[in-house]
């Protein structure tokens, strides 16, 4: 076994060895004195730990060396088989507990010509994409400070009394998904008026049968609304080509109508999906939807619950707007946008004139995965499914 | 609802906490019969009797030590050190011994105790009985501290630190025990680690902790009164652990920071917080951050040159209205 | 293995002396090869043996009933092994080894079991007086029957810590007992060099109206008696004792010190009355037979060689135990 120069001393790095008490060949036994060592602080006597042959002597007397060096080498008595040497293991690396520092810099505290412009001056400047060269400074020496890029970034309304309205995470959001959605998806619209005098007959007569009268029967009001999801969930079903996303280099063509149901709340707008729609009843589903849409008010949704779906239902016919077409929510391929019921007059198939309600829905489809005839293909299954709404009962 | 004053305010969370858990006991010098030199314990004797309120020796370590001892095997102590200048007689237990125990044994160690200091100046008692130890204790890894500035904050305050389960050093300040404030009826249960806005507002932050705390809310007054500048003033009530997010929220609105500190300059507790906010919060400052300090030096006994030394009103007044205005 | 009983002397029992040789032969051992593993650079930083004093940790420690708590000084390892903890989980501390006590959080200074009763070892001196005096507290206000028992040495008497928790102890009558291991020295001094009086610890007892207690801490049984005596007064409610307890180390305060300071001849002196020979011979004395000792000796050079070998394989303790147990809540989170 080594002998080696001990640690003597907390803060002592190496030691010299003053003199060997035994020679290569003496033996030893667990005491012995094999040497004397000196540190800057004290000196000491080595004992030999095992007992066997003094083997080797590295160090020779006078020689200093670090603490941890081979001095000697025994060749034990009973040699027991050489121990496991632990390799010191080396931990890995811990992570500091989180830095919370700004990842970007902003640029320097002070311009080219002298004049001091202050962090958040220079942050407001590169976030509103201004030129610190084009601003003047308020501030102490002439210092450009927070209120000096400000009013910049008004521009034309500097001198209207305004209030300013940070933008809160769900607006930014918006802003920036639909702005997206505007530039990289190639959309087209599709509209049709469909007849909604069987389905608000249906409406009517489900709405007032007594609770628990039969199965199915709903536990509070169908909305008109509630009618159009499950027919667009049916229409996907006959139309399964439209029921397709673009995924960059592929598209993904679902078996199942994840529906998202726009829901206007507090500062924006959140689309929650209703998933497997063609497989829920009319009552299941307004109940979903409404437990949904409440949630969504009180800001209560996890992301799971607005993430996905292959087609979008928003419905501003309760405000009276007669049309209008939505703009697509990627990731999904298509939006469809319901306006209020009307009273039309029509020519009968006898030639004189009825009075019908109608409604129109736009279609705005995403042309990478759905080409025009298809969307016609999806909307013309959808204006099935509301004028035979029978089929929605199934 | 009653109007308390802070030093009734003491003795009613001591009392609360004594009455709700058995294992609560309160030991320190003249703080049972007497009612404690500063009358801040006054009755506790009386309601729950010599074997939980307890005179002890002029003995600062064994106080300490006796409370670490009562804490590691199952009490939860209150240990009294009448004036917070004498953490320096007993240092080795507020830096050595409860801090480390649990973290050198692995987690074995518990030492749920509360030490309630009688911190700060203003009360013209020279340099050896007016220090504001706060950043000492805030130092030290593995205390809390914690120093309320309103009678209702100390009730619910002292509530929170009997029952948390580390070492808690609770600094009361000697010039508010006077002060009086509303405290409702009932248990009263605060939260460490939380700062309070006291005073929202719009043009700068200001920080402040115990009897800094109402010369920051008048001088904000002030400000706004004689300067127009609508000040947000945040009694920070707790050093460890640290409400970062109220003072970086309050930042990210007002870019501008103040730190109003009764303890001498170097590394007060300011000292620390303008750091974070300077590394974190850098891009949401307008200007430096200033701190206000009682200078570099002994607070002097005499009336006059003590309030000149620790901030005033004025003088954080002053100091924002030029940093501000400049 | 058949073994004689031998008239048992007084109250301490064949069996009793055979555990007390046993846990002296343990700590001796023990203490050994922790010195030899230091000279191997595998025992790291610093330790202070108590090659020599072994007969006051045994003896203390035997005297104990379960759920008396111990409290020592750096110099602690006899403690702690007296108190029943293994020597592995000791070694592994000592080797800033995972498998340590404490997992190399706390080394050599800090060994602390709570499930042994071993309420810590403390580096700073006279710190643990007034903390044994809390726990004793703790138990005089619920009523409850343990005792704390608080190990120090010669130059903690003069510390501003000893003298209050003597007086607080005397004025609280509490259940605990203060045990100074007198070794001569002060760390590299003769303790009659710093202390106005001859014996540090019980000449300081009239002063806090305690009886002077002087015995001789290197024969185990001496000791064991003293231990139960003062234990038995705390637990009838008649308050502390201080017992000073005359004894010698062999090496030098700590790894650092190879103790030249001392005088010619005193150890050797000393040596004669090492407590291991002189309790081996007491048993073979009273009849038991030394195939009896043989095999204790034989099982415990096998747990110590085990608990080497068992070290040495351990890993390191990893990163992540860096932060944890700062606070209750298991972290080291002084911010939101």
């Amino acid at each position: 076994m080594d002998v080696l120069m001990p640690q003597l001393g907390e803060t002592v790095t190496e030691g010299t060895l003053l003199s060997w008490t035994r020679a290569v060949g003496d033996p030893v036994e667990p005491g012995d004195v094999l040497c004397e060592i000196e540190t800057e602080k004290t000196s000491m006597e080595i004992p030999a730990t095992v007992a066997g042959v003094l083997a080797a002597i590295r160090v020779p007397a006078g020689e200093a060396v670090a603490v941890g060096t081979v001095i000697a080498v025994i060749q034990e008595r009973n040699a027991q088989a050489s121990e496991p040497t632990v390799a010191v293991a080396v931990a890995p690396a811990v992570p500091l507990p989180q830095r919370r520092t700004a990842a970007s810099q902003f640029g320097p505290g002070r311009l080219a010509d002298g004049t001091e412009i202050t962090p958040w001056a220079r942050r407001l400047a590169a976030q509103a994409q201004i030129n610190v060269a084009q601003l003047s400074g308020t501030g102490p020496r002439g210092r450009i400070v927070g209120r000096d890029v400000e009013a910049l970034a008004v521009g034309p309304y500097a001198h209207t009394p305004h209030d300013v309205i940070p933008l809160a995470g769900m607006r930014r959001q918006i802003a920036q998904r639909l702005l997206a959605a505007t530039q990289t998806i190639p959309q087209f619209h599709l509209s049709v008026d469909v007849g909604v005098d069987a389905l608000q007959a249906l409406r009517a007569s489900l709405n007032a049968a007594p609770p628990a009268a039969a199965a199915g029967a709903p536990a509070s009001r169908l909305s008109l609304n509630d009618f159009v999801v499950k027919a667009l969930g049916v229409a996907l079903m006959r139309v399964p080509e439209a029921n397709t996303v673009w995924a960059e280099d592929r598209m993904l063509r679902f078996h199942q109508a994840d529906i998202g149901v726009a829901v206007a709340i507090d500062g924006g707008l959140i689309t929650p999906i209703v998933r497997h729609v063609e497989a829920k009843s009319l009552a299941a589903l307004s109940s979903e939807i409404r437990e949904l849409a409440q949630r969504a008010r009180a800001r209560h949704l996890l992301p799971a619950e607005y993430h996905g779906g292959s087609i979008s239902v928003s419905n501003l016919g309760m405000f009276g707007v007669s049309e209008f077409s939505a703009i697509i929510n990627p990731p999904q391929a298509a939006i469809l946008a319901v306006g209020a019921v009307s009273r039309v007059a029509s020519e009968t198939a006898a030639g004189g004139v009825q009075f019908e309600s109608r409604m129109r829905v736009t279609l705005s489809c995403d042309h990478r995965v759905i080409d025009g005839a298809l969307g016609a293909r999806l909307l013309a299954a959808f204006r099935e499914a509301i004028e035979a709404p029978a089929a929605l009962l199934a | 609802m009653a109007e308390l004053s802070y030093r009734d305010a003491v003795a009613r969370g001591i009392a609360q906490e004594m009455a709700r858990d058995p294992d609560v006991v309160f030991l320190g010098e003249d703080v049972a019969k007497a009612g404690g030199v500063f009358k801040a314990t006054v009755g506790l004797y009386e309601q729950f009797g010599p074997l939980r309120v307890r005179d002890t020796p002029i003995s600062e370590q064994a106080i300490l030590g006796a409370a670490m001892g009562a804490a590691m095997t199952g009490l939860k102590p209150i240990a009294e050190i009448m004036f917070a200048d004498f953490a320096a007689v007993c240092w080795d237990y507020f830096a050595n011994e409860f801090p480390k125990s649990r973290y050198m044994t692995n987690g074995q160690v518990k030492v749920p105790l509360v030490v309630r200091l009688g911190n700060g100046g203003a009360a013209r008692f020279g340099a050896q009985h007016s220090q504001s130890v706060e950043n000492w204790c805030m130092m030290i890894p593995g205390l809390k501290v914690v120093a309320p500035s309103t009678p209702v904050d100390v009730v619910g305050l002292m509530a929170a630190a009997v029952r948390d389960p580390d070492p808690v050093i609770f600094l009361e300040h000697k010039s508010l025990y006077a002060s009086r404030g509303e405290v409702p009826d009932g248990e009263l249960l605060d939260r460490l680690g939380t700062a309070k806005i006291l005073r929202p507002g719009r043009d700068a932050t200001i920080l402040a902790l115990a009897l800094m705390v109402p010369r920051a809310l008048a001088a904000a007054e002030r400000l706004q009164r004689e300067h127009g500048l609508d000040c947000e003033v945040i009694d920070l009530r707790s050093l460890v652990p640290l409400d970062t997010q109220t003072i970086l929220g309050s930042v990210a609105r007002t870019h501008r920071l103040f730190t109003v500190e009764e303890n001498p300059r170097l590394c007060g507790w300011g000292a620390e917080i303008v750091s974070i906010v300077a590394d974190e919060s850098f891009y949401d400052l307008d200007g430096p951050p200033v701190r206000i300090t009682t200078p570099h030096i002994p607070l002097p006994a005499a009336d006059v040159l003590e309030d000149l030394a620790i901030p005033s009103s004025e003088r954080i007044v002053e100091t924002v209205r030029r940093a501000m205005a400049a | 293995m058949t073994t004689t009983l031998a008239r048992p002397e007084g109250d301490l029992t064949q069996e009793l002396r055979l555990r007390l040789y046993r846990m002296q032969t343990l700590i001796r051992e023990a203490e050994q090869c922790a010195y030899d593993l230091f000279l191997q650079n595998l025992v790291k930083g610093t330790s202070h043996l108590s090659l020599g004093q072994e007969a006051i940790a045994a003896g203390f420690a035997l005297a104990m009933q379960p759920g008396d708590l111990s409290f020592c000084t750096y110099r602690g390892h006899a403690h702690t092994l007296a108190r029943g903890v293994p020597f592995e989980k000791v070694l592994g501390e000592l080797m800033s080894r995972d498998n340590g006590l404490m997992r190399g959080k706390g080394g050599s200074m800090h060994l602390t079991s709570v499930a042994h009763g071993v309420m810590g070892s403390y580096a700073i001196v006279g710190a643990h007086l007034p903390i044994a005096c809390g726990a004793a507290w703790r138990a005089q206000y619920r009523g409850q029957s343990d005792v704390s028992v608080c190990f120090f040495g010669d130059g903690t008497t003069n510390i501003g810590a000893f003298h209050e928790a003597l007086n607080l102890a005397a004025v609280w009558k509490l259940p605990v007992v203060f045990v100074c291991e007198n070794n001569l020295y002060m760390e590299y001094t003769p303790i009659g060099e710093v202390t106005a009086v001859e014996h540090p610890a019980a000449d300081r007892a009239a002063s806090y109206g305690l009886e002077r207690i002087v015995v001789d801490g290197n024969d185990a049984d001496i000791v064991f008696r003293t231990a139960s005596a003062a234990y038995a007064r705390a637990r009838a409610g008649a308050g502390p004792s201080l017992i000073e307890c005359l004894t010698y180390r062999y090496s030098g305060h700590s790894r650092a010190d190879p103790a030249k300071y001392r005088p010619d001849g005193e150890l050797e002196r000393w040596k004669l009355r090492d407590p291991l020979p002189l309790y081996r011979r007491r048993l073979l004395e009273l009849g038991v037979p030394s195939a009896v000792l043989e095999h204790v000796d034989a099982e415990i050079k096998s747990e110590v060689q085990a608990a080497a070998a068992a070290c040495k394989a351990a890993p390191p303790p990893p990163a992540d135990i860096l932060y944890t147990d700062v606070y209750a809540d298991g972290g080291a989170a002084w911010r939101n």
